[in-house]
Order: C-alpha cells, then structure tokens, then sequence
C-alpha cells in the first residue's frame, strides 16, 4: 500500500464510481420507459360517437383508449333529481351541471372509481348506476353516493361536433 | 494499453471483413454522399418532404407503405410536416372503417392515426394488378436490400435499352442494377414528371434522390435519434473507460505487476 | 484465507450467514486468489456474462411487445421498431448483442485453446463450456427465426430440414420439429417458447462453469500450476474485478459502434422481408458466427454425412482434452503447437468465409481442404505433438523466473527469439 497522494486517489475512484453510476442510470431509463404508452397508443387520443340513435332514457357504452365510456340521455325527470341534489349530502361535491354541459346528454367514464369495475345501468338506490362489485351507489349524474367508491366517476374531455355527433377525447 | 488498442482493431477488422463476406454482391453501385450517413448524419427536411411528395404521386399507386401512419409525418426527425399539413395530408384519403352499429364498413376521411392508405386490398389483387409481380411494400425497402438506399438510387436510374442479343418479354423492362437485370417495374421517373411545391426542378436524379431519401426515414425512423445518442453514449464511455484506466494503474500500483 | 474462517463482522451479517451463507459466497469470490499474470485474454469471461445478462434483460423487455405470430410477428418487430419507446434501441441492442456475444465467446474459446486451459484438472469446466456454446448456437438460430423475415424463414427450413437426413426416424422428427407439414406457425411458437427458456439454462450452465473454475483455480499465461493464495495471486476484488471492468467498457464501445452506427451491418437485408414460403432469397447465408459450421455441412457430398461432419466438428471440442496429449498447458512454452494453432485460426477464418460463398467451384474445394485439416488438427495434429514436441522448459512460479529478469520479459523475449 504504496499510495503518494491518497487524495488524488479519492478523487479519482469517486469520479470513477459517479460517473458509472449515471451510465446505469441512463441504460435503466429505456428499459423502464418501453412499458410506457407507445406512440402508436397515445396517436388514438380521440373517438367520434354518433349519438342520433340514442332515445331519452337510453345509454350506450362506447370504447374509448380501451375504457367503456357511457353517454346517457337523460329524460326531464332524472335532470331533475340530479340538480335538486344539496351540495352537502354528496361525498364529492360537484354540481350537475358542471358535469354535464347540456343536461341532456351525461358523457363520463363508466369506471367505479372505487377499483375500476364497471357499474350497471339503472340499478341502485339512487336511480343511476350501480357497481356489483362492492356496492357503489351512483346518482343520475354518475356521482358517488353510497358505498365505498371515493369519487364521482370521471367525465373525460368532449364536445359536441354538431347536434348528433359528440367527439371524446 | 497498445495490445488492447491492436487486439480492438483485429475485432473490427474481423468484423468488418465478415460483413464484406455477406455483401459481396453484384454490380457497382451509384454511390451518393448521403447526408444521413456519417457520425452526425441528419435528413434533409426538403427533400424527405420533397420525396413524401414522389412517393405519394407517384409510387403510391402501386406500392403500399403499411407501417407508417400518417401521424409519423409531423414526427420529430422525419419530413416534420407541420399537424396541420399531415392531418389535411390524411383527410384527403378515405379510410375505411367499421363496423358501426349496424355492422357496415363505412369510410371516411384519414386521421393522424391512420396507417398509410394502401392501393390494393391484399397482395393478391396487387400482384393481379400488375402482371404478376408483387410490388413490394416500402416501409422497409430501404434495408430490405443490399447495398440500401444506394441501390434504390441506383435502381431508379438504371433503366436502359437492352444490349443487343438481350430478348425481354412483354412487361419486363431492362435494369442493369435489377437482380438478373429484369424488372417488371417500367421505369416510374421521367423528367419534369411532377411539379415540387417548393420549385425545385425535378429532374430524375432529383427526385430519385428525395424518394430515395425518404425510404430511407420510412425504414429508419428513429436514425437521428440514435446518431445522437450514440455519440454521446461513444463519448461518454470512453470518458468512463479513461477513468477506470487510471483507477486500475492505481490499484495495481499497490503490488509491484505490470497491468 | 479458506473460506470457512470467514466470519461476518457484524451481528446481523452472522445472524444470516449463519443460515444461508451468502456472505461467506460473496467473501469468497471478492478474496477468490486469481493468477497475477493472466492477461487481457482472460477479461473476456466477465465480457460473456455481461452479454448474457443484456440479452436476457433486453430480450425480456422485447417479449414484452412482439407477438408469436406468423400474421403478426413481422408487424410487431416494426412496431418494436416504430413506436415502443426505446424499442429501436432495444431491439438493435438484442441484436448485435448475439453477434457480440459470439465474438466474445470465441475469443473465450481460442484463448483456451492457446493456453491449454481444457486441460486437466479443467475438462469438467471445458465441457460445460462446451455445452454452453451449443446452446447459445441454438438460442440464436432460434432468436434469428423470430422476426420471421425471409432469412428467418428459409434458415429454420434449411436448419431443421437437417434432421431429415437421419435414416428412417429423420422425416418424422422434421414434422415433429415443425409441427406441420412446413416451417409455419407452431413452428415460431415453439420457437419462441424455446428461445425464452434457453438463456436461463445457460444461465444455470454459467453458475456451473464459474464453480468448476474456482476448484482448481484458474489457469494463466504461463500455464503452470501455482499456490493459491501466494505471491504469484491476487484477490479478485479489487485487481480483477476492476480490470475486467476496464476490458468490458472497451468491448463495450465497440458494441456501441454497431448499435448506434451500423446496427444492420451484421444482419442480412433479406430478413427486412417478411417470410414467404413460395420464394427462397437468392442467397442463405447464416449469421456470421455459424459460417464456419455451415462451410463444413455443405463440404460434404451425402446429406447425412454433411450433418454427421457438422456435429462432429463440435464434438471433436467437447473431447480435446484428451485429444490433445501434451502435459505442457501454454503454448507459450509449445513452439510447434503455436504455429499449429496459428494455422488452426486460418482455417476456421477460412471456413467462415468459404461459408458465405455459394457452394461451387473453388469455394466447394478450398472449403473441403479447409473442413479436412480442421479434423486432422484436432485428431491428428493434437495427439501425435503431444509425443512429438520439443517443449521450452516452464518457469516454477509467476514471481520465480528461471528465464532471467522478470518473467513476463522473460516470456515475451522468448516468444521474440522464436518467432
């Protein structure tokens, strides 16, 4: 053990092992980021849904980036209920009509937000949708009102290209 | 330090020597100072965008290019059309699509996540099409032949009249860069035969250049990216191969061996 | 310094080791007492296990996204190719790394065979190494058949079409091979399910390999036996761990090289053409790292006795530590073994080249000279120098010179006066 100059050697094998360490570091970073959505999987951001077909009363379930989105038509009477709804009895406050923009037409993710099953059409307490999986309970606006689901399920972003045609996404 | 430095050079040599064994083909090819060769080779925007242009008038009608979506055109290190220009370029080709709710195929206008329109239903009407020959699809032409983009280059510009003695039937065409020298492809380029958006004058080697040029990208779109990450990856290992080096002669410093 | 006085220096550390002895395995191989003279030769041990690890790690990440489908598997390399992230470089990556890998195993193999390194108390090791080597050739024609492009295609007909030229049993076994009456579908299926599972038993081969070498310790230039730990070794943590490191970031630019600036050079054009069963490309030429083997197939007239040829050039290998009857290991101390071994390599390079020649012609006849003296060397040469040679007297230690000044100068003055 020879050594002249041990802080010159200090040196030298901290650099060695640093700068080692950042090549592993950026050798790790392809193979994790190649289970990331592929360009091929973010090109298809957006489904176009004719909706002319659809009577009040009615919902049709639409696949969007590989979820089932459901785009309801809501007759007078469920707008009703969902907008005389308090703020205050809701789990997760939010109003009708910010979820949906023409009250007709309710477009949201038919995804429990409790763990990701997905609810049945006109079943429940509340006369909306209700998840078999572990009882959620939601109300003609798709908000949570019993059960172990912690939010409303989600609206995605659409708009509406002309009076029968809704783009999501 | 030198023996390590030989013994790398008698690696590539061998190498080097193996890949000659396997490309020891045929005719002398034109050769072109490609730009995207090189340690720093990068695509030329105009001519990839000039060469979407020839291949989209004129190899398009018989060729397909089914791993491209058109979204790849507005993609960093291609033809970098701009979102607008691809997605008018995909809306000006009807896509089929279906079945909708009543089970029908319907079209409609291309988008960004469209593959590339192909001009025959399968390979088979292609090849009823056209005599017989299968025109092959070009997504990856450009490394799906030896010699890569220098004989599609040279390809383009190989058409010539037989020599005499040379007999060919009806629909096969003579070229000398063509394996077996016939080809069932009449010659696709003539002067003046487009008209560039951008002006340039498209003679036959231009736009046997800018086609040329953008088969390559099809095949390689990924080529810029990986010209620069591999020279910082060059760069980077040998700054770390320099560093262990030296903390090598340290170490063995300690005991009285020559590393 | 044994093993068995190991004792970890903490509680815990002895708490564990006491139950699974990993410490005293880690102990082990950090304090294992390696010759201090081996050379840059030597380096390429830790360069093939680096290469295995990288195809195991980029080829898992592939399997993530190609698909095992004859409609489908072309579609999903561009894919890998296209929009994976990363795909392009992992794939190329997967890729050159079989060639690298090849490249770096043959240098293994003919650094062995320079020092003589198969020879006792090594055979077990050489013969694990042996079997090694023929599945890694396995692994990668079978890897070559995934992308399932032309080369793809007509290399596993040609390849398993070999089969038939066993009398009787040989159709059949081809049909069972293929799962069909042609290289189709279950033919990629099983291929890939094969190409997933043998890096691991090469794996569990390496571990093998790596414990038959640490019984008798290893070899070194010189050739001679030598007491461990001495002055002639040293501990393997740092002096040849960082040594190794040194020689695989060299390997390791060259493997960038390819990667990034001509990932396709080793390749064949042809497999960028998806797999038609009704065309055959003008010309198969395996990958670079069988050629030798496919030269000495298509030397020999009669179908079964080319296949015969094939394999018997590989286990002519598996044998040679009891072909070769010299008790002298190094060649360095082997005047005529040198120059045998010189010619050996001019041959196997010309069998390589004459491999991707068409079989005509010269190339037909150097290529059966070239397969003939291949065997004579290893059947005829090896036994008969044993008896024969005249040997340079072999120094007794490392550090102990016997040729004057120090012994590698020794050596190499040695080596100088010969040549």
């Amino acid at each position: 053990m020879s050594d002249k100059n041990p802080k010159r050697r200090d040196f030298l094998f901290t650099a060695t092992y640093a700068i080692g360490v950042v090549g592993i570091g950026a050798v790790a970073w392809p193979l994790i980021d190649q289970m990331n959505p592929d360009a091929s999987v973010k090109a298809l951001a957006s489904t176009e849904v004719d909706v002319s077909s659809v009577e009040p009363g009615n919902t049709i379930t639409v696949l969007w980036r590989g979820k089932p989105v459901f785009i309801r038509r809501r007759t007078q009477d469920e707008i009703t209920e969902a907008k005389k709804v308090k703020m205050e009895e809701l789990k997760h406050p939010e109003k009708d009509e910010d979820r949906a923009k023409d009250p007709e037409w309710l477009v949201m993710l038919g995804i429990c937000t409790h763990l990701g099953c997905v609810p049945l059409n006109d079943k429940g307490d509340y006369n909306g949708w209700f998840c078999p999986c572990h009882g959620s309970h939601y109300d003609t606006s798709g908000r949570i009102r019993k059960g172990p689901a912690p939010t409303n399920m989600e609206v995605p972003k659409y708009e509406f290209v002309n009076a029968n045609t809704i783009k999501i996404g | 330090m030198k023996k390590i430095i030989s013994i790398t050079y008698l690696i590539f040599l061998l190498l080097i020597g193996s890949y000659q064994v396997n490309a020891a083909e045929k005719t002398d090819l034109i050769k072109i100072d490609w730009s995207f060769n090189g340690l720093f080779g990068k695509f030329d925007r105009g001519s990839l965008q000039r060469g979407y242009q020839v291949y989209s008038e004129v190899c398009a009608a018989c060729h397909s290019m089914k791993y491209l979506s058109y979204r790849n055109l507005s993609e960093k290190g291609g033809p970098e059309f701009s979102i607008e220009q691809a997605k008018a370029i995909a809306a000006s080709f009807e896509i089929t699509d279906g079945p909708n709710a009543d089970g029908e195929m319907f079209t409609r206008p291309g988008k960004l996540s469209d593959k590339f329109y192909m001009p025959y239903e399968n390979d088979k009407a292609a090849q009823a099409a056209n005599g017989g020959a299968y025109p092959p699809d070009m997504s990856v032409l450009a490394k799906a032949r030896g010699g890569g983009a220098n004989y599609i280059y040279s390809l383009l510009l190989g058409y010539e009249d037989p020599p005499s003695g040379i007999t060919l039937d009806d629909g096969v065409y003579y070229n000398k860069y063509m394996y077996g020298n016939q080809i069932k492809m009449s010659a696709p380029l003539s002067e003046g035969l487009i008209e560039y958006g951008d002006g340039t004058e498209a003679s036959v080697e231009q736009m046997s250049k800018d086609v040329t040029t953008f088969l390559m990208w099809a095949a390689e779109p990924h080529l810029e990216t990986r010209h620069r990450m591999g020279f910082k990856a060059i760069v980077y290992l040998i700054i770390l191969t320099v560093l262990v080096y030296y903390s090598m002669k340290k170490i063995w410093s300690r005991i009285e061996t020559e590393v | 310094m044994s093993d068995h006085d190991y004792q970890p220096s903490s509680k815990l550390g002895k708490w564990f080791n006491d139950r699974l002895p990993l410490l005293t395995l880690s102990n082990h191989l950090a304090e294992y007492p390696t010759p201090k003279n081996l050379n840059y030769w030597w380096t390429f041990g830790g360069i093939l296990t680096f290469c295995l690890i990288t195809q195991i790690v980029t080829g898992l990440t592939l399997a993530m996204h190609y698909i095992a489908d004859s409609d489908l598997a072309f579609a999903s390399v561009e894919h890998i190719m296209r929009d994976v992230n990363y795909g392009w470089l992992i794939r190329y990556v997967h890729a050159n790394g079989a060639s690298m890998f090849f490249l770096a195993v043959y240098i293994h193999i003919f650094r062995s065979l320079y020092y003589g390194s198969y020879k006792s108390p090594r055979e077990v090791i050489w013969i694990i190494g042996m079997i090694i080597y023929f599945l890694m050739m396995a692994t990668a024609f079978m890897g070559y058949v995934l992308p399932w492009g032309q080369m793809s295609f007509w290399g596993a007909t040609v390849i398993t079409n070999l089969f038939s030229a066993i009398p009787l049993i040989g159709e059949g076994i081809v049909a069972w091979l293929w799962g069909g009456f042609a290289v189709d579908n279950p033919t990629l299926t099983r291929f890939y399910a094969l190409h997933y599972l043998l890096p691991f038993l090469i794996l569990g081969l390496v571990v093998l390999h790596i414990w038959a070498l640490h019984v008798p310790g290893n070899n070194n230039p010189i050739g001679i036996d030598i007491k461990k730990p001495s002055k002639d070794t040293v501990p393997f943590h740092p002096y040849i761990v960082i040594k190794d490191g040194f020689a695989l970031l060299m390997f390791m630019i060259v493997f960038a090289f390819f990667v990034f600036y001509s990932p396709n050079i080793l390749g064949h054009a042809d497999n960028y053409i998806e797999a038609n069963p009704m065309v055959t490309p003008a010309h198969i030429v395996p990958e670079w790292y069988l050629l030798p083997f496919y030269a000495i197939l298509r030397s020999i007239p009669d179908k079964l006795l080319g296949v015969i040829a094939m394999f018997a050039a590989i286990f002519v290998l598996v044998i040679l530590p009891w072909l070769d009857t010299s008790k002298i290991r190094s060649a360095v101390f082997r005047p005529l073994y040198r120059q045998f071994y010189w010619i050996l390599i001019i041959d196997v390079l010309i069998l390589g080249y004459v491999g991707a020649m068409p079989a005509e012609g010269i190339y037909l006849l150097v290529a059966r000279v070239a397969t003939a003296y291949y065997f004579i060397h290893f059947l005829i040469v090896l036994p008969i120098l044993g008896y024969k040679e005249k040997t340079i007297p072999v120094p007794l230690s490392i550090t102990e010179p016997v040729l004057g000044g120090s012994p590698n100068l020794g050596i190499i003055k040695n080596k100088k006066s010969l040549n």
